[in-house]
């Protein structure tokens, strides 16, 4: 089983981005399940979804507490919330934001953790660029498709064809193809600077 | 159908297979998003013919039911927590008068203090009031259990709550088996009133019943549910050929036939039961589930029957009759009686506390080796607790509970797990 | 609908007084082939005001729906003294829930009539003042806010009755009840706002909301017919005094709703969508002490030392009453045709040539002092 939380803030469309990650992987023939850890509507609240992705029926509700992957949708949600905590040691991190972590002053977080998994994405900004809005929820998807290889961005674009429709589910499609050049390119980058 | 979709979602599209005449709701947290699916497809003409009735609140919302119902159409509503305590009067008016109404309550705690999360303090708080009461473990199995609720009230002129985990499963996407309207359809005939409102043959509904009836009124009622005990498994059974899988019944037992102890518990928790008990059985352990979802008719027998070669139980519940210790434990106690059993209760979960795989392993193993108190409140914060408690001794105004403990806990929105 | 014909009998005065009028002049009750919906046997006092209103009532109901009506009803002396166990006087599709829900009930039998497509069958849901104007509030509002198709018709008696006689916010200042003793500085009820009912259901823009009163069975008649030409919310409330709860004889019902009016204590109108349309003139305007005077609940204002300011507030009341509704002709004449010359104009007048033939003529009783 594959776990991953997600977390941002109301109105970041936290809860979606968790819901069309198991919509994905249902398209794969897989058992997904999303849900929240919220309570009444407010925007700006910390927020966390949870998803699981396996090949059997999912029967647990626990929160997730030992992620495989956490994406993170906002970057103040750092010096609030352990967002990291119980993240299994060859975990995934999606960061969202336009500095990597060195820039942001997180390297220690590479501590004992494989630093090819680490990867931060300017998911605001592409959203903004391709739909017009700064739900980064989209982006995120598609750039840990890339991170991780857990579900193909074929995947991803069929989430978002079954939420979105016209012309918002083409300017989604498009930011997350540029998501997960992005991504994959930083993963290159970064093996190739192993490599040397 | 194979869908991914949100347990609201599922479930309101298993109503709309369910050909529903009327549908009035008021909304409530986390019952919503069933109501406002449903609102949609009556207003888009997806589901037609159907009144969809905006109500001023869930006792108008209850009663529009019962007007309608009583009228002949198949009524359904849906609330939970405080909504349905707001029409608890007509709750009982409903199955007093033998209304076949379907109700979906998305299980919520009751305030004060007001909780908007998961526990089973709602239905649970009507277990009296004649209604029968199904719990779904899964959105399937609450997809499966509203198809299978309007058979059987239709059929016995009872009404039925299909009680679902609030946010857990409501708000949950998953993967859901979605029916055909032809199979709901050779399931579920159309609606036939035991009595009816009609000037052609005009009848008296809801008169006043004195000492003299009352009482084999009531037992009317009580067969009812006694009856439902036998047509709950048939039904259940019916389903499996019609729609190919196991869904509703009395009870459902999980790796028991060898058990030593065996964990009794309602709802999605089963779920992660199961998977520790999983993981015990791995190591060695002689552990079971048993999983009841009939709660009302409470099925003693089958109880009796799947606790008959086990040591020990443990009731897992997410409600609490305060001042005594489990509700469902309770029930469960008195299918017991006399099988020298010995029983533990372990309240879980109340307000939505997430219930943890790791809390569950060392509770049942502290069951299977019966160092557990008669009554346990699983993950209590005694820290906190204490510090209320010697706050309450030593002064007098030591101000609201619930906001020293938060206080106490610090900022809320920083913790999850 | 298999109704019983009614005897002659139980019609009597009123069919042969009626035979000169013109058929479509005589009035419901009169007629022999009338559904007698609320049949007789029930249970209610000697003189109960509201058995009188809702028998002209729902009969004229049952009448204006081409004997397809259903009805929903509340908790109260009405519920109560028609199905004494195992008895009803029901003679059309009945059906009690509780106290404080019939508008809700109502509006669900109407969708069910809706969605079956049985739009010919009509309902009609009835309570006391308590069901409808305190515990009922809230629903009632609610289905005249969704304009659901609905005649509700409140018996107003002015308090809980069949409990024993407590106040309900119906019940008027300085009546005395169980639970609004005449002790103290300010004996009986208190002077508050009131809760005009009617009023509140006019500013939901309703399509007709009317006062009626036993004092006038044939414009009680009237109305509930013509409220049942017309769809959707409709709201009635009937004046109906208890010889019990108010300390009046069992045979001066009539008469204690007659003070009513001509007091201008209880005003007699009908509107439609928020405005009024037509009132019932006072014929001879009489001073609230002639109406206070036989009611017992009132006797605490009378005596050795007559509580003379809650009186003149009351009258007080009662003058705004008639300002307000224009409740006195023009020139305080007390002729009939300056009754009809003084309604105001209809909103929605009839087309030319038409006449509302429902509107029975006024009579003038000589003789009696009122």
């Amino acid at each position: 089983m594959f776990q991953i939380r997600v977390h941002g803030r109301g109105g970041q469309g936290v809860v979606t981005a968790a819901e069309m990650l198991s919509v994905a992987a249902f398209e794969e023939g897989r058992h997904a399940q999303a849900f929240p850890s919220f309570g009444s509507e407010r925007t700006g609240a910390p927020v966390v979804a949870f998803c699981r992705i396996s090949d059997k029926e999912i029967r647990s509700r626990e929160p997730v507490i030992q992620p495989d992957a956490v994406i993170i949708q906002d970057a103040t949600l750092l010096h609030q919330i352990d967002v990291f905590a119980g993240l299994k040691p060859g975990g995934f991190v999606l960061l969202n934001s336009q500095r990597n972590l060195h820039e942001l002053g997180l390297a220690e977080l590479l501590n004992g953790r494989r630093p090819e998994r680490f990867c931060t994405l300017p998911a605001t900004e592409l959203s903004l660029k391709h739909v017009g809005r700064p739900i980064p929820n989209v982006s995120l998807l598609a750039g840990f498709a890339a991170l991780s290889g857990t579900i193909k961005l074929a995947s991803v674009i069929l989430a978002i064809n079954e939420k979105f429709k016209g012309k918002v589910a083409q300017d989604n499609i498009a930011a997350a193809e540029e998501a997960y050049l992005l991504v994959g390119q930083m993963m290159k980058e970064f093996t190739d600077a192993q490599t040397d | 159908m194979l869908k991914q979709i949100e347990g609201s979602k599922a479930v309101a599209e298993a109503i709309g297979l369910c050909r529903p005449e009327v549908i009035c709701a008021y909304p409530i947290s986390p019952q919503t998003h069933i109501v406002e699916a449903l609102g949609e497809m009556v207003k888009s003409g997806a589901l037609t013919p159907c009144e969809f009735i905006n109500v001023e609140s869930e006792f108008a919302a209850m009663s529009v039911a019962i007007g309608a119902s009583a009228a002949g159409a198949r009524a359904y509503t849906a609330t939970a927590s405080q909504g349905l305590l707001f029409m608890a009067e007509a709750v009982y008016n409903a199955s007093g008068l033998g209304l076949p109404i379907v109700m979906t309550v998305a299980n919520r705690a009751i305030g004060a203090p007001i909780n908007i999360w998961n526990d089973h303090s709602d239905s649970l708080s009507q277990r009296d009031s004649g209604w029968m009461q199904l719990f779904a473990e899964t959105n399937q199995e609450a997809v499966d259990l509203h198809i299978q609720a309007f058979r059987l009230a239709e059929e016995l002129s009872m009404p039925i709550m299909v009680c679902m985990d609030g946010f857990i499963l409501t708000h949950a996407f998953e993967r859901v088996d979605m029916p055909a309207q032809q199979q709901v359809d050779a399931y579920l005939p159309p609606f036939e009133p035991r009595q009816v409102l009609d000037p052609a043959e005009p009848v008296s509904i809801g008169a006043m019943v004195g000492p003299e009836a009352f009482m084999e009124v009531r037992y009317l009622a009580h067969a009812k549910q006694m009856q439902a005990l036998e047509r709950i498994p048939q039904l259940a059974a019916e389903f499996k050929q019609q729609f190919g899988r196991d869904s509703g019944g009395l009870v459902r037992s999980y790796c028991i036939e060898d058990a030593d102890t065996v964990i009794i518990a309602m709802g999605s928790i089963l779920g992660t039961i199961k998977d520790t008990v999983d993981e015990m059985r791995a190591q060695g352990h002689k552990i079971g589930v048993l999983g009841i979802i009939s709660y009302r008719p409470f099925p003693l027998e089958q109880v009796r029957a799947a606790l008959g070669n086990c040591r020990r139980f443990l009731v897992l519940e997410k409600s609490l009759a305060v001042g005594m210790g489990g509700i469902v434990a309770t029930d469960v106690r008195m299918a017991v009686t006399g099988a020298g059993l010995k029983g533990f209760t372990a309240i879980a979960g109340l307000g939505g506390r997430p219930i943890l795989k790791s809390s569950l392993h060392a509770l049942f193993r502290k069951a299977q080796l019966e160092d557990l108190p008669p009554v346990t409140f699983l993950d209590l914060d005694w820290e906190v607790v204490n510090k209320q408690l010697a706050r309450e001794r030593t002064t007098r105004r030591s101000g609201p509970v619930a906001e020293n403990i938060l206080y106490d806990k610090g900022i809320v929105s920083a913790k999850f797990g | 609908m298999g109704f019983q014909p009614v005897k002659f009998y139980q019609t009597g005065t009123f069919t042969v007084g009626n035979r000169l009028l013109t058929p479509d002049e005589r009035s419901l009750q009169s007629d022999e082939g009338r559904s007698n919906s609320i049949n007789s046997g029930h249970r209610a006092c000697q003189g109960c005001g509201e058995a009188l209103g809702a028998r002209y009532a729902i009969d004229a109901a049952v009448a204006g729906s081409g004997g397809q009506l259903i009805a929903a009803n509340a908790t109260g002396c009405l519920e109560v003294f028609s199905t004494p166990y195992p008895e009803s006087s029901w003679q059309l599709p009945w059906i009690h829930s509780l106290f404080g829900n019939t508008a809700a009930v109502a509006t669900g039998i109407a969708a069910a009539m809706k969605v079956k497509g049985k739009t010919d069958i009509r309902v009609v849901a009835q309570g006391g003042d308590g069901g409808t104007t305190d515990i009922g509030f809230g629903c009632l509002s609610g289905m005249f806010e969704r304009n659901d198709d609905v005649l509700y018709i409140c018996y107003d008696n002015q308090g809980y009755m069949n409990t024993g006689v407590q106040r309900s916010s119906a019940t008027p200042p300085a009546a005395r009840t169980a639970t609004t003793m005449t002790v103290g500085s300010a004996p009986g009820n208190v002077f508050g706002q009131g809760k005009n009912v009617p009023e509140i259901a006019m500013a939901h823009g309703i399509p007709y909301v009317a006062t009626a009163t036993v004092a006038d069975l044939r414009d009680l008649e009237y109305k509930v017919r013509k409220a049942m030409t017309l769809h959707g919310a409709r709201y009635i409330h009937i004046f109906v005094p208890c010889p019990l709860g108010w300390g009046t004889a069992s045979n001066d019902t009539i008469r204690m709703a007659r003070l009513a009016k001509e007091s201008g204590t209880f005003p007699v109108f009908e509107a439609e969508y928020g405005e009024v349309t037509g009132v019932l003139k006072i014929r001879h305007q009489l001073p609230v002490e002639d109406y206070l005077r036989p009611q017992k609940r009132f006797a605490h204002l009378f005596g050795e030392h007559p509580h003379t300011e809650t009186i003149a507030r009351l009258q007080l009341m009662a003058d705004r009453n008639i300002r307000k509704y224009g409740l006195l002709n023009v020139n305080n004449a007390t002729s009939d045709d300056a009754i009809f010359d003084a309604r105001p104009p209809l909103l929605n007048p009839l087309p030319e040539g038409e006449e509302v033939k429902e509107r029975p003529r006024e009579f003038h009783i000589t003789g009696r002092e009122n």
